[in-house]
């Protein structure tokens, strides 16, 4: 239910400034759905530049053991081999919600979506299970200024991904309730930038702290 | 049921503290009171608590930042008293465990609490009406990020109140904010007043970046920004790349303080000097920060009042470019005494002496604007002219201690108090009152009483060198920081002057709460009718004053530079149709998940679960629950805005 | 109202093969990465190179299979944004260990070290 636009007399001797109503309508939401994910792209590389100084705080802290548990110790890599192929493969998962949003087949990014939290999930309880285990046997953050880094540099990305899943519950919720609009489809491009993301900062995670330290 | 907190949180014996909150809890309730007597509480919510307009959210902002202004610098009386007091042997009024408070609350409000605050707020008003938009880029987001720091503001006044504040320094450097040296909650109000605040900060960046990027009228290209906006652009993209290493330092003091952990304690492998490494990773690029815009402040009042377009437009740009990326590549000056040897203090020093020279092409450009200009001495031109001989001497102590082996004497001495705050106030308050005085006509839509501005800069200046220049004497005589009393009878005469310097500067924010009265009072007479009471350049001052809400009723299509000059120059535009204008609607969002960050970091403080619980849950549910609402904006009709500009003053320049 | 068209920057358009490619280089490169550490056969500092450029070479594949991030003009502000943000991760992380570095060799390091 639009308005109508209305004329105005005002002096002649002025520029000229003309446009179609549609034409500038339809480019105002082009314009409003490029600069969504832009925004959140540049929150992202806030959260790259955050957790860069995580990582930097391991690598400083990484031989802090304070006579206790060392990594080559506590890692089983085989675990996390399979927690890694759980996060890929949920990040191609979701390039299949994507796919499907671009061909406007609901069922079929709920679909996607649901599929990508369960591996999501998989991931995460995984990993709680990892830490509770090594709390278990004293490995805990508390034990040394190496397991603090480990815990929080590992526990944070692993919080990134729960907030990930939480937003593709909702995510789940409104396209259920409202369909494939605009908006659901901006906000969906937002969660996958998250969601590679996290798989990109877990590249990091298991080369640098999981690999680097059985080697060392 | 209430965690640590109890009714013995309350300083009852402190008079000094009490004093002060019982003039804080008069100021509160007059307010309450005002408000519910004149009926205003409803015009509150709706106008400006649940708005998303950038520039209710810009004044918010900057009565937050001068109430503080007004705190911190009560802080820095107190000091400066003290040490008058205190300097020929006599213990003086404030014991060292208040002192310490009082020094850092007076860092940590002055910087996060009025400088963030009155920059952002700046950028708020300015920004999009220089680029010719109608609001930032993320209208609710601006709305939430105000809140988060609304929240911090909270919880940092409260804790004048109810416990302590810490004892550390503005930094709070571990092991000393390590649960083991400072077991009350006095860090703990710290860390997450500025963690709460410090999410609204990086939010704002995002915001202001992609407004920049994206909201730029048509013709506007990167290189017809007014210099203002660069300036923004510049620094909000160092925001977004520095906060998140102060949120990490933070969170990580947080997690030893809470749960143990060891990063920064002395047993079992911290290592503190990371803390200080991160801490400083950041800290640098936040006093640049603060800084760039109030160059972008200067850029355009010196073009203005001099009535000549800016000199190098081109090469301040570059310049400013420069300074953001080199601000990253300095941080370890801070801590050159801390041995990491000669190699490392060498490289440092270098960079240091380096980002001097961006600045001072700047400052070649400033003076070649005035060069053969009409050179106007309104009051923001004084605080431009005051700008440019006292910070050129702060960078010149900086640029003394970037050199490691002058820096190993007087790291930590009073001049390096007296270096700081001369490029603090110099540079980045000189700007911001600058900015406040240019541009409140626009926003308020009536000029600022001359003469009052006038006296107000007059004993800021003077009073700033009366402060300061004895403590850069007492710095080389090798008198040291944080210290709240000292037995050199030689000194005494020294921190009197300081004091004195104090209270002229005490005159000049008086002569400002008067100006703010008295301008008011007289606010018919000052009208400002045309939108264009200096004889702008930029886009900001082609809509009346104050602007209508959507700020421009037909977009503006640039050209050139300058845009509103030229625009002057050829004439209004013809007539376009009224449009109908798509705007956001207000959101209560924003206020209610300020208001459940307060009880997270209450809750947390206080070791009170429960509400730190409930703080979460809240915040994020908000989230949630604001996702799902459809109704977020709406259509101004094309009658409504003919009517609108219709009623605007005859007088405007641009008719559209 | 509006069609669901996204037209967005930064994630122009992807496709099956695309995704599909990145996902099995991810594969081999995760494998690579992994057996090179368990099988125990490769020297130390090898190892160290190889899982380094291991995973600078799956990121990259992730940017540009997954995030799409490409030499496109509409991808002109993610590129720099990121660009940027690597910079900046390069000085923090780079200038932290040799600060650090150097600190610990000159001061006496703690016990527990």
């Amino acid at each position: 239910m639009r308005p109508q636009t209305l004329d105005i007399e005002v002096p002649s001797n002025a520029r000229a400034i003309t446009r179609n109503v549609e034409l500038a309508e339809a480019e105002e939401h082009a314009e409003a759905g490029q600069t969504t994910p832009l925004g959140f792209w540049i929150y992202l590389m806030s959260d790259c530049i955050l957790f860069s100084a995580l990582f930097a705080t391991y690598a400083v802290l990484r031989n802090a053991v304070a006579g206790g548990p060392t990594g080559a110790q506590l890692f089983h890599l085989p675990y996390v081999l399979i927690e890694t192929l759980c996060l890929l493969v949920s990040s191609i998962t979701y390039g299949m919600v994507m796919l499907a949003l671009k061909v406007q087949k609901r069922r079929a990014v709920l679909g996607w979506l649901m599929i990508t939290a369960v591996l999501g999930a998989c991931f995460i309880t995984m990993e709680v299970r990892e830490f509770a285990h090594m709390i278990g046997e004293g490995a805990g953050p508390d034990r040394s200024a190496f397991l603090s880094s480990f815990f929080t540099l590992v526990g944070t990305h692993g919080l990134h991904v729960t907030a990930g899943l939480i937003w593709m519950l909702v995510m789940m919720i409104q396209v259920a309730r409202t369909g494939l609009t605009s908006t659901n489809a901006s906000r969906l491009l937002c969660l996958s930038l998250f969601w590679h993301f996290l798989d990109i900062v877990w590249i990091g995670v298991f080369s640098v702290v999981y690999l680097m330290r059985v080697i060392v | 049921m209430f965690g640590k907190l109890s009714l013995d949180a309350i300083p009852y014996q402190q008079p000094i503290i009490m004093g002060a909150a019982a003039f804080m809890g008069l100021v509160a309730v007059s307010v309450i009171a005002a408000l519910t007597y004149f009926r205003k509480w409803k015009w509150l919510w709706t106008e400006w608590l649940t708005s998303v307009d950038h520039k209710k959210i810009g004044v918010m902002y900057i009565i937050l930042a001068l109430v503080m202004l007004l705190r911190g610098f009560s802080d820095a009386i107190m000091m400066r008293t003290q040490l008058a007091i205190a300097s020929a042997g006599s213990a003086g009024y404030l014991p060292p465990e208040h002192y310490d408070q009082i020094f850092t609350a007076h860092g940590v409000i002055m910087i996060f609490f009025m400088a963030m605050p009155f920059m952002i707020g700046l950028l708020n008003l300015v920004v999009p009406l220089q680029i010719g938009a109608r609001d930032v880029a993320f209208p609710f987001l601006n709305s939430l990020s105000f809140w988060l720091t609304a929240a911090g503001f909270a919880l940092i006044n409260l804790s004048l109140v109810v416990g302590e504040f810490a004892r550390t320094g503005w930094l709070a450097y571990p092991p000393l904010s390590e649960l083991q040296y400072s077991p009350g909650v006095g860090v703990d109000y710290y860390i997450w007043s500025l963690q709460v605040s410090g999410v609204g900060t990086t939010l704002a960046g995002v915001n202001f970046i992609a407004t920049i990027l994206r909201n730029r009228a048509p013709g506007m290209t990167l290189m017809k920004m007014p210099i203002f906006t660069w300036t923004a652009l510049c620094s909000n993209i160092m925001i977004v790349a520095a906060f998140p290493i102060l949120t990490v330092a933070l969170a990580l003091l947080a997690l030893d303080r809470y749960l143990g952990m060891h990063f920064f304690t002395n047993a079992l492998g911290g290592n503190q000097m990371m803390y200080v490494n991160l801490i400083w990773a950041w800290g640098h690029p936040e006093v640049y920060i603060l800084v760039l815009p109030a160059f972008g402040i200067f850029s355009e009042i010196i073009s203005t009042f001099s009535g000549k377009r800016l000199f190098g437009y081109a090469t301040m740009v570059y310049a400013t470019m420069a300074i953001a990326l080199g601000a990253f590549i300095t941080w370890l000056h801070h801590f050159f005494t801390m041995g990491s040897g000669a190699d490392v203090n060498a490289f440092f020093g270098i960079t240091t002496m380096i980002i001097a020279i961006p600045t001072g092409v700047k400052v070649f450009n400033w003076l070649f604007t005035m060069y053969r200009g009409r050179v106007r001495f309104s009051t923001p031109t004084l605080w431009t002219l005051g700008f440019m001989v006292t910070f050129v001497i702060g960078g010149m102590t900086g640029v003394l201690m970037a050199v490691p082996p002058a820096d190993f004497v007087l790291h930590n001495s009073l001049f390096l108090v007296a270096h700081f705050h001369n490029v603090l106030i110099g540079g980045v308050v000189f700007g911001y009152l600058a900015g406040l005085s240019y541009w409140f006509p626009k926003i308020f839509g009536f000029k600022l009483n001359e003469k009052l501005g006038k006296w107000a800069f007059w004993c800021w200046l003077i009073g700033f060198y009366i402060a300061f220049v004895p403590l850069y004497m007492l710095g080389l005589m090798g008198v040291t920081r944080r210290v709240n009393h000292f037995d050199n009878p030689v000194w005494h005469a020294y921190f009197v002057a300081a004091a004195i310097g104090a209270f002229v500067i005490l005159c000049g924010i008086l002569f400002e709460v008067a100006q703010l009265i008295v301008s008011i009072k007289q606010r018919e007479s000052n009208r400002d009718l045309t939108g264009d009471p200096w004889g702008g350049r930029t886009l900001e001052w082609s809509v009346s004053s104050p602007p209508p809400f959507y700020n421009f009723a037909v977009i503006p299509e640039v050209q050139t530079r300058d845009a509103f000059w030229e625009m002057k120059k050829i004439g209004p535009p013809r007539a376009s149709r009224y449009r109908p204008i798509h705007m956001p609607r207000n959101t209560a969002t924003g206020v209610i998940i300020g208001a459940f960050s307060f009880a997270l970091g209450f809750g947390l403080i206080w070791h009170i679960w429960w509400m730190a619980l409930v703080g979460l849950l809240g915040i994020v549910i908000s989230l949630i629950t604001h996702s799902f609402n459809q109704h977020r904006e709406y259509f101004v009709p094309a009658v409504d805005i003919a009517r609108i500009e219709r009623l605007r003053s005859p007088a405007l320049i641009q008719q559209v | 109202m509006n069609d669901a068209q996204i037209h967005s920057s930064g994630a122009s358009e992807g496709s099956l093969p695309t995704y599909l490619l990145g996902f099995a280089l991810a594969l081999i490169l995760t494998a690579a990465a992994f057996w090179m550490v368990m099988s125990g056969g490769v020297s130390r500092s090898a190892a160290l190179a190889g899982v380094s450029a291991l995973a600078v070479v799956q990121i990259a594949v992730h940017l540009i299979c997954f995030l799409h991030m490409n030499r496109s003009s509409d991808a002109r502000w993610n590129r720099m944004a990121f660009l940027f943000a690597v910079i900046i991760i390069g000085i923090l992380v780079a200038g932290s260990l040799w600060i650090m570095n150097h600190l610990h060799q000159n001061m006496m390091p703690m016990l527990m070290d």
